[in-house]
């Protein structure tokens, strides 16, 4: 069968596109890895209209009771690794069947950059996650590290200073980044330790994670932590889309229309170059994505 | 007979709040242990499920790592 629109992801924009795509009778088909993407680990949303506040989970299950309201096809636990053009039609390969389709929609997000380093995939959930807001609570009275300078870096180290014994950031540049604010509470908090100029080369251990290997100027030592939260910032989920342009942050170009450089494939959200990575921006980008692949249909036919 | 439901989890982590909700949706009765503050059962996670994230599943003594909706699914036969 030859869908009218495949859509790639279920977050706030693949989740919206949808929800356009099902008012226009249009036949879709949404393959995802899982619903709510990044939405449904953020903490409390207070900037997302009509919700004066509401947390992630909540306006995630709002979301997908919306979408349940139409009969929409939903693959889950499902990824796309190849989509290409073949004649008039777009193909979207998974790790679990191929289908064919007239358009598609790219809303498939970003995710945690890795640090790449040996020990990190091993020790993933033995003492090193990607979520303090999630596992942070279970390293009481430990020492452990953050990676990382950023905001989100910030806001991990901060949310452990009641629940860890010491914190080391671990920053690879010469001073912290992130909110002035921040790094002023971090700067002032007695059991925070911020190395600057410091790369992480291992993470190390037996059974849990017993320690990093950091490089300093060259010299390497070993740092003994119990814990690990990475928080290097997200990288977009666009290998798959090999023939579309990106920019140099791999985010997919697009035009206003949500149009990328092949013809039928368009894209939403945060996976692309829209300036801001917000709930309610990717959410009305899959609005305007879903009406310019239905305009496109259109013009087919 | 119903199975014994435990779910290891922290207040503030969205996964263990979805997978919660997904139990009580499906009017599955289930203990709830909070290993943010009990030290005992965040050992007990640790040493059955052999890692760190949350949440972790224990249901008739099968272990769930994650909100894995197919396989609790499978899991509670719903």
């Amino acid at each position: 069968m030859i869908y009218d629109l495949i859509i790639i992801g279920a977050g706030p924009a693949g989740i919206t596109a949808s929800i356009y795509a099902a008012r226009k009778k249009m036949d879709i088909l949404v393959i995802t890895k899982d619903v709510g993407g990044q939405a449904a680990w953020s903490g409390d949303i207070e900037n997302y209209t009509g919700y004066q506040f509401i947390t992630g989970p909540e306006l995630v299950d709002k979301f997908q009771e919306h979408m349940q309201k139409f009969d929409i096809k939903l693959k889950e636990n499902e990824e796309v690794i190849e989509l290409r053009r073949k004649d008039n039609l777009i193909l979207v390969k998974t790790d679990k069947g191929a289908y064919e389709t007239e358009s598609v929609i790219i809303a498939s997000g970003k995710r945690s950059k890795e640090l790449s380093v040996p020990g990190e995939k091993e020790f993933k959930n033995r003492g090193l996650t990607y979520c303090a807001t999630c596992d942070g609570p279970l390293f009481a009275g430990k020492d452990v590290a953050v990676i990382g300078a950023g905001n989100s870096a910030l806001d991990a180290a901060l949310q452990l200073i009641k629940i860890a014994r010491h914190i080391y950031i671990i920053n690879i540049t010469s001073a912290l980044d992130g909110d002035s604010i921040m790094r002023q509470k971090v700067e002032s908090t007695q059991n925070i330790t911020v190395l600057n100029n410091t790369q992480v080369t291992a993470v190390v251990g037996e059974k849990m994670v017993s320690g990093i290997k950091i490089k300093e100027k060259g010299k390497e030592k070993l740092l003994s932590v119990q814990g690990v939260f990475v928080e290097i910032g997200l990288m977009p989920n666009s290998e798959f889309a090999k023939d579309i342009q990106k920019n140099e942050r791999q985010e997919i170009k697009v035009s206003s229309q949500n149009a990328t450089n092949i013809p039928g494939v368009f894209a939403a959200g945060d996976v692309t170059d829209v300036p801001e990575k917000q709930i309610i921006v990717a959410a009305g980008e899959g609005a305007k994505a879903c009406l310019s692949a239905f305009r496109y249909l259109a013009q087919l036919k | 007979m119903a199975k014994q439901v435990k779910i290891y989890s922290t207040p503030t982590c969205p996964f263990c709040i979805r997978a919660k909700q997904f139990l009580k949706d499906n009017n599955v009765a289930f203990e709830d242990m909070d290993v943010s503050v009990n030290q005992a059962a965040a050992e007990e996670m640790i040493r059955k499920s052999g890692q760190m994230g949350v949440p972790v599943l224990d249901i008739d003594g099968e272990l769930i790592v994650g909100f894995d909706k197919e396989k609790i699914k499978q899991a509670l036969a719903l």
